[in-house]
C-alpha cells in the first residue's frame, strides 16, 4: 500500500445529481433546480455534499482495497460544488496522504477534494484497518 | 429564531426496521460510479467474506437521513429546512452494511450552537440490526444559515 492516493478526477454532471437524488432519497431542489438554488443565494445547482463524500469514499476504498477496511470516515463541507447544466458539468479532484499509524495499528488518511481550484472539503479523513 | 436547546441530550424511540435490499445497494453503487464487484455480485461478495453484496461507506446516510426526520421536522425544534446546508458528516463503522440487513436507528441530538448568525445542530444516529448488533454510528451537523 503506497502512502499516497493516486490523485483522481471525478466528472460530475447534472445527470449524476439526478441519479444520486433518486438513489439516496435526497430530493432537495437545490440539487436539481437553478430557480430554487439561486433563490437561496447559491450560484446555481450544487452537488449533494454526500455525493462528493461518496466520490472521495470511492478513492479511499480503492486505495484500501476493501469496503470493510474503512473504520471511520468524516468530512466538513467547506464550499459547495456548483454543477453547470452542460455536457461537461464540472470536475472534483481527490487526493490523499497517510498521516499516521495509530497505536492500534490503524492507518489515518488525510483527504482533499477540490473543484475549480477551491477546497470543497476540509477536515476530511478516513481511518483504515488493513486486511 | 434560535433552535430549541431543550433538544440537546434527547433520544428518540428506535425507528421501524429498514430492510437493506440488494437492488438498493446496486442502485446506490451505480449512482456514485462504484463498479467494484462486491457492490454488485453476491457470489463475488461472498468470496470476499461478505454475507451478500456490501454497501459503499456512505450508503448508511440513505437510512439515517430518513430516520432523522423525526428530529428535524419536529416544529418544536424550530428548524427552517429551506435555509439548511450540510456542515459535517462522520461515520464510525462496527462493520459494513450488507444486503439483507434489517437496521434500526436510534437518534439523539449531541449539540446545538449558534455562531455568526447561523445555527448548528449535530445529530447522532446509532444504527444497529433489529437484534441489537452495532453496525455504524452516524453524525450529521446541519447549518441553518442566518436570514440576512
Amino acid at each position: 500500500m503506497s502512502d499516497t492516493l493516486e490523485p483522481q478526477t471525478f466528472r460530475v454532471t447534472r445527470a449524476d445529481l439526478v441519479r444520486y437524488a433518486g438513489a439516496s432519497g435526497d430530493f432537495n431542489p437545490i440539487h436539481w433546480s437553478d430557480r430554487v438554488a439561486t433563490g437561496v443565494g447559491l450560484p446555481g445547482v450544487i452537488a449533494h455534499g454526500m455525493f462528493t463524500m461518496a466520490l472521495v469514499g470511492r478513492a479511499v476504498t480503492t486505495w484500501a482495497g476493501a469496503a470493510d477496511a474503512v473504520v471511520e470516515y468524516s468530512v466538513r463541507f467547506s464550499r459547495p460544488v456548483p454543477v453547470p447544466d452542460t455536457d461537461e458539468g464540472t470536475e472534483v479532484l481527490v487526493t490523499g496522504t497517510v498521516k499516521e499509524t495509530t497505536a492500534e495499528g490503524l492507518t489515518r488518511l488525510v483527504l482533499t477534494a477540490t473543484c475549480q481550484g477551491e477546497k470543497v472539503l476540509s477536515l476530511a479523513q478516513a481511518t483504515i484497518r488493513k486486511r | 429564531m434560535p433552535l430549541d436547546q431543550s433538544f440537546v441530550g434527547r433520544s428518540w424511540p428506535a425507528t421501524e426496521p429498514y430492510l437493506v435490499g440488494r437492488e438498493k445497494i446496486r442502485e446506490f453503487a451505480r449512482a456514485i460510479g462504484a463498479a467494484d464487484v462486491e457492490y454488485h455480485d453476491p457470489a463475488a461478495a461472498r468470496a470476499l467474506g461478505y454475507a451478500d453484496v456490501v454497501a459503499p461507506p456512505t450508503f448508511p446516510v440513505v437510512i439515517t437521513m430518513a430516520a432523522s426526520r423525526q428530529i428535524i421536522e419536529d416544529p418544536a425544534l424550530g428548524l427552517d429546512y429551506s435555509r439548511v446546508v450540510h456542515g459535517d458528516q462522520k461515520f464510525a463503522y462496527a462493520r459494513p452494511v450488507v444486503a439483507g440487513d434489517e437496521l434500526v436507528c436510534v437518534n439523539s441530538v449531541d449539540e446545538i450552537t449558534s455562531r455568526g448568525g447561523h445555527d448548528f445542530i449535530t445529530t447522532r444516529t446509532e444504527v444497529t440490526t433489529a437484534a441489537g448488533e452495532p453496525v455504524v454510528t452516524v453524525w450529521s451537523k446541519l447549518v441553518q444559515r442566518g436570514e440576512h
